[in-house]
């Protein structure tokens, strides 16, 4: 919300520093979020008087004018048609620079020299009007800087107003907390020419006549309370420089007198008003109720809107005129032939209101503060300054007291405050004076009640319904820099560490030690996918559904890589991925990990000769086989077509490994890659078992396997024939070639016994038994 | 005489210079005792044999004998230099070639933030858990305080799920635990805690969380965000802000001012927004804090009674404080980073920065 510094200050009754009122604002929590120095390019303008106008020798259309700056009479040629002896002017002099950065000389117009400029309020950017020059209204004396003379010397501050705090949406909330802490009272200021303040309203239940024309409110509950007043004989015209000043300060545009008028009193007192043109009412009647089914109004801004029965409506005998709170009608709107006002001021039901803008799909400075509160105990006043500030400048007398409905007067509020809760909450003892102090410095009405305080909440505070709420006063008040830091004992957590974080992180380090670098891909994905949880309202269908797999987006990284030019890739995702479930019932959650790895193993070295070989599929098998490993269960990899599926102990499969299809570019390695649920727990402590202190024996075979014999089948063979003494094996070499028939497969066997040294006999022994079940099993030989 | 026996022994006596050769550090002053000890070594019992000798035969004796004697001490100082050094002599190299490097892979830099920021609050008691992400209107929004026709419940900002609309009837009819969606933040995790354990809570909650936001260079759909939740008795503002500071002093420095403004938040109360001095500028002003000096980093508060109240906590008994921050945000501070979208997209160039010490 804008804010102008020097309402501010007037409201206050002194001088504000932009810089140190933001710092307070922050501090109270409304931090301004810029600071804007207003018309500082007008440094250069100045008053001039037109002291003699002559025609221009050459020219019909022009004029010169003799412009006193104060210290001398200027020679100036002037195009407008509005120029007059004896008035005052913004003068630009030669060498001045005007707004945009036009820099003025003295230059022949029509063959006579014009010394400078006088100049439109277009011209200056203080409005819209470029056709003629602006006359100012000042007592001050030529050669005074424009920006002294007039009000346009101001600072604006972009003040950010959270949604608790509607009574900051005008100038005298921020001004009273301000106040607050300054310690001096808010003062509206007097309106100039005002006329003598008129009767008090007449509070009425449920209808009642002013100036002629007849209120009624049947919808009380959208529209607890609603005054209106009548004026008649107005003026429509230009408001006042120092209004208009005030409105363009906040970044407002002046409309005319009657609606400046109204929007000075809702910036000013944050009450949102309504004027109607009093002779369009059809009937003589104003009437709130709710919209009739299909009934329709063209709002202020010629949009033609459809109602629903949940709107508050201001209607005529006719219908409606308004969208309460929201935005007037087209029908009823103000306009330059105005004579005769009806002004409304009222209270509307935030939440019925929030619905009603929400099915309109719009938002005015109305609608925004009635939504989140005004205050229906400020209205008479604020319904009387508005009649008084219409009728000082657009004239006009109001015939009668404005009337009232008010059926069930709004309850004013009370909470209790214990002062013990005050200490117990915030940490540090305040005495119940300071408390009373700090309380009744913002308006609330502060009362000891036995050991408690009766604390009266006023109108303008709708965010304070509890005693933490008057707590929260308090530390804001006193500033939440006045309480220490200081850290006291506090008791360990009942809430124990999951397993499960503390599990990924040893995931993340060990892949990353691989050389892997972790991705994080975004989870939001397109619909192709079986089983996928879709979102009722996705930004695009690209991103519609959860993800059920993390391949897919790491592919699609090595993908984007590639096309980068990058050639090695490495990467790891440990990441959630969603089922459904079926409607209404919240998706499967599954922690999974994924990677993939394609291009050199290691990064080249001069020592090869900067030869590496690429990543294969025995990389990534490896890889998939020491996560496996960390995971903790008894999963296994079962070899398959096109690749490795994971089985966990109960069979089922957890995913799988291999190599991946990706839109691979010729000079791009093979991809390779896994993705399997992670089932992480509490590590597994590790048995120790003896160290060997006998030395082993090992001996060597190399077999020739026709294509039918797996690897696993040998193995499982010389397990179960070599007996005892066989401490472990492992493949060191395979050949496929010309040579032999199938392939030669080559094993070292490494035998050991716990108590005693082998001799070669022994190992020679169990070799030979091996040999003989794979002959008799698999008429496997030696090669 | 070469067939003396003494010749044949000096032979044999020579040969050890190759056990020498293969003789461990700790046998190798016993093995010189056995072959030159003045009492009892080979070498100096053959040498004391030689005044048994004639002149000839114990010149040409002698000679070898001094000749096998010099070349054992020298198989010795070969072996004790041997020993001494390392096995590769780098005099020669050029020791500005690079080595021989493996992959070093990187952790993300936001996990890296969220795990560091994770162990500062360990330090002083928080455990760290999870929590789900996909969620119910109930636990997101109702029972942390949030009126339903809040605006941060708007289905312009929150990403429900299709088939979960069932929980809301047409005319804003509202049934527990109401429509389904993903978490717009990680506090339903504050919920979720205080009905399954008892204080004293004090806990943690990093995860991923949704907003229905288009992607730009400082927002998107989803990220990381870490809630903390303290609840015990008597914990109070004061805990509040030394929790906090604790945090900050560790995460970035020391002598990092801390600014703790009034704010509001559903769930807290008193709300407050925890600045922190700009890293990039100390605190004079620049263009990443807008010329505050002051950088936000968290929206914090004490818990509010009405959350309490609908956690089946005792209000009266119990007080406590909550926060919750962006580590995306943090990183991208930290690091400089300027789009957020460089953290989704998995580029090797970006990742492989990280390598290091980050």
């Amino acid at each position: 919300m804008n804010v102008s510094l020097g309402w501010l200050s007037e409201l206050l009754g002194r001088e504000l520093d932009a810089s140190e009122v933001s710092h307070r604002l922050a501090m109270l929590g409304a931090p301004v979020e810029a600071i804007d120095e207003l018309n500082q390019d007008l440094d250069d303008v100045i008053v001039g008087v037109v002291e003699k106008t002559e025609r221009h020798p050459n020219a019909d259309r022009l004029t010169l004018c003799h412009v006193n700056d104060g210290k001398a009479v200027h020679q100036v040629v002037c195009g407008a048609p509005n120029v007059r002896e004896g008035a005052k002017y913004p003068y630009a002099a030669a060498g001045a620079t005007l707004p945009g950065g036009l820099k003025l000389s003295a230059r022949k117009i029509r063959g006579v020299v014009s010394n400078g400029m006088l100049c439109s309020a277009l011209e200056l950017g203080l409005g819209t009007d470029g056709d003629g020059i602006m006359e100012l209204l000042t007592d001050a004396e030529p050669g005074t800087h424009l920006l002294d003379a007039m009000p346009l010397s101001d600072t604006r501050l972009d003040v950010e107003v959270t949604a608790n705090r509607p009574d900051l949406l005008g100038h005298r909330g921020v001004a009273r907390d301000l106040g607050a802490v300054y310690g001096v009272p808010v003062k509206l200021p007097a309106i100039r020419n005002a006329p003598p303040e008129g009767p008090a309203s007449r509070q009425v239940t449920g209808s009642g006549t002013v100036g002629g024309v007849e209120v009624s409110v049947e919808d009380v509950e959208g529209c607890p309370r609603y005054m209106g007043a009548v004026i008649k004989g107005v003026t429509i015209g230009p408001s006042p420089t120092w209004l208009e000043a005030r409105l363009r300060a906040i970044g407002a545009r002046p409309i005319n007198n009657v609606v400046d008028a109204t929007n000075y009193i809702l910036f000013e007192l944050n009450q949102p008003m309504h004027a109607f043109d009093l002779n369009r009412l059809r009937g003589g009647k104003v009437i709130v109720r709710g919209a009739k089914p299909g009934e329709r109004l063209t709002t202020l801004e010629g949009e033609d809107r459809a109602l629903d029965p949940t709107m508050t409506m201001i209607c005529d005998a006719d219908g409606a005129i308004a969208v309460g709170g929201v935005m007037g009608g087209l029908n009823s709107e103000v306009t330059a032939d105005t004579t005769d006002l009806f002004l409304e001021c009222a209270y509307f039901d935030p939440k019925r209101l929030r619905r009603t803008r929400q099915a309109l799909k719009m938002s005015t400075d109305a609608s925004y503060r009635f939504e989140r509160g005004t205050d229906p105990e400020a209205m008479d006043a604020a319904l009387r300054r508005a009649v008084a500030l219409i009728r000082a400048v657009a004239g006009g007398q109001e015939p009668e007291a404005a009337i009232d409905v008010y059926p069930t007067p709004l309850r004013s509020r009370a909470v209790f405050l214990r002062p013990q809760r005050v200490e117990h909450l915030l940490g540090v003892p305040v005495p119940v004076d300071e408390i009373e102090r700090l309380l009744t410095s913002l308006g609330f009405a502060v009362a000891p009640k036995d050991d408690r305080l009766h604390v009266q909440i006023p109108g303008w505070r709708p965010d304070v319904t509890r005693e933490v709420d008057l707590i929260e006063e308090i530390a804001r008040l006193r500033g939440y820099d006045s309480f220490p830091v200081e850290m006291r004992a506090f008791r360990p957590s009942n809430v124990p560490s999951d397993v499960r974080e503390a599990g990924k992180g040893r995931f993340r380090q060990a892949l990353a030690g691989f050389g892997l670098n972790e991705a994080r891909s975004y989870p939001l994905v397109d619909d192709t996918a079986e089983g996928s949880q879709r979102l009722a309202n996705p930004l695009s269908a690209e991103e519609s559904c959860l993800r059920t797999d993390l391949m897919t987006a790491l592919r699609a990284s090595a993908e984007r890589n590639w096309d980068a030019k990058e050639r090695d890739i490495r990467l790891f995702e440990i990441g959630t991925v969603f089922r459904a479930r079926g409607a209404g019932v919240l998706p499967d959650e599954i922690q999974r990990v994924a990677a993939i790895v394609s291009g050199a193993r290691v990064p080249p070295h001069w020592g090869e000769s900067g030869k590496v070989s690429d990543y294969d599929l025995w990389d990534v098998e490896g890889l998939a086989e020491t996560t496996l490993a960390m995971a903790g269960p008894e999963a296994t990899l079962d070899p398959r077509d096109d690749g490795w599926v994971v089985v966990d102990a109960e069979g089922k499969e957890r995913g799988w490994v291999g190599p991946v299809a990706a839109d691979r570019p010729a000079w791009g390695a093979a991809l390779f890659g896994f993705e399997m649920d992670l089932v992480v727990g509490a590590p597994d402590h590790v048995q120790y078992a003896e160290v060997p202190t006998t030395p082993s024996i090992e001996r060597d075979i190399a077999l020739v396997l026709p294509d039918t014999v797996s690897a696993a089948q040998i193995e499982a063979s010389v397990r179960e024939t070599a007996g005892a003494l066989l401490d472990s094996l492992y493949i060191f070499d395979e050949y496929r070639g010309d040579a032999v028939k199938g392939r030669s497969v080559a094993w070292r066997l490494i035998f050991r016994s716990p108590g005693r040294t082998l001799r070669d006999k022994d190992a020679d022994g169990a070799v030979e038994r091996v040999l003989a079940g794979l002959k008799e099993q698999f008429n496997v030989e030696r090669r | 005489m070469p067939d003396h026996p003494m010749h044949k022994q000096l032979e044999e006596l020579a040969q050890a210079v190759g056990l020498i050769a293969s003789t461990g550090a700790d046998d190798l002053a016993d093995l010189r005792t056995q072959l030159l000890g003045r009492k009892a070594g080979k070498l100096t019992h053959i040498l004391r044999g030689l005044r048994n000798l004639d002149g000839d035969e114990r010149r040409e004796v002698g000679q070898r004998a001094n000749q096998v004697k010099q070349q054992l001490e020298d198989a010795f100082a070969t072996r004790q230099a041997a020993l001494a050094a390392p096995d590769v002599a780098v005099g020669d190299l050029d020791l500005t070639m690079p080595g021989r490097l493996g992959w070093r892979g990187a952790i993300h830099p936001v996990t890296a933030v969220v795990d560091e920021i994770c162990e500062i609050f360990r330090e002083i008691g928080f455990t760290r858990v999870a929590g789900p992400e996909a969620e119910t209107e109930e636990y997101n929004f109702v029972k942390l305080n949030i009126p339903l026709d809040h605006p941060a419940a708007d289905e312009h900002d929150t990403f429900f799920l299709a088939g979960g609309e069932a929980g809301r009837r047409e005319g804003g009819e509202w049934e527990p635990p109401g429509r389904l969606l993903l978490r717009t933040h990680t506090s339903p995790m504050q919920a979720r805690t205080m009905e399954e354990y008892d204080p004293p809570i004090r806990i943690v909650v990093p995860g991923q969380v949704y907003r229905r936001d288009a992607f730009d260079p400082s927002h998107s759909p989803a990220f990381e965000q870490i809630e903390g939740l303290v609840v015990d008795e008597g914990v109070s503002f004061v805990d509040f802000k030394a929790g906090i500071d604790y945090f900050v002093k560790h995460f970035f420095s020391a002598d990092t001012e801390v600014r703790f403004r009034p704010s509001f938040f559903p769930f807290t109360e008193p709300s407050a927004e925890v600045d922190v001095q700009c890293q990039m500028c100390k605190g004079d002003g620049c263009s990443t804090c807008k010329q505050t000096g002051f950088l936000e980093i968290m929206g914090a508060g004490m818990v509010h009674p009405a959350v309490f109240e609908r956690c089946g906590i005792d209000e009266e008994k119990f007080t406590g404080y909550a926060f919750g921050m962006g580590p995306h945000r943090i990183t991208m501070l930290r690091h400089g980073i300027p789009d957020i979208r460089m953290l989704y997209q998995n580029d090797m160039r970006f990742l492989n920065q990280f390598g290091g010490a980050s």
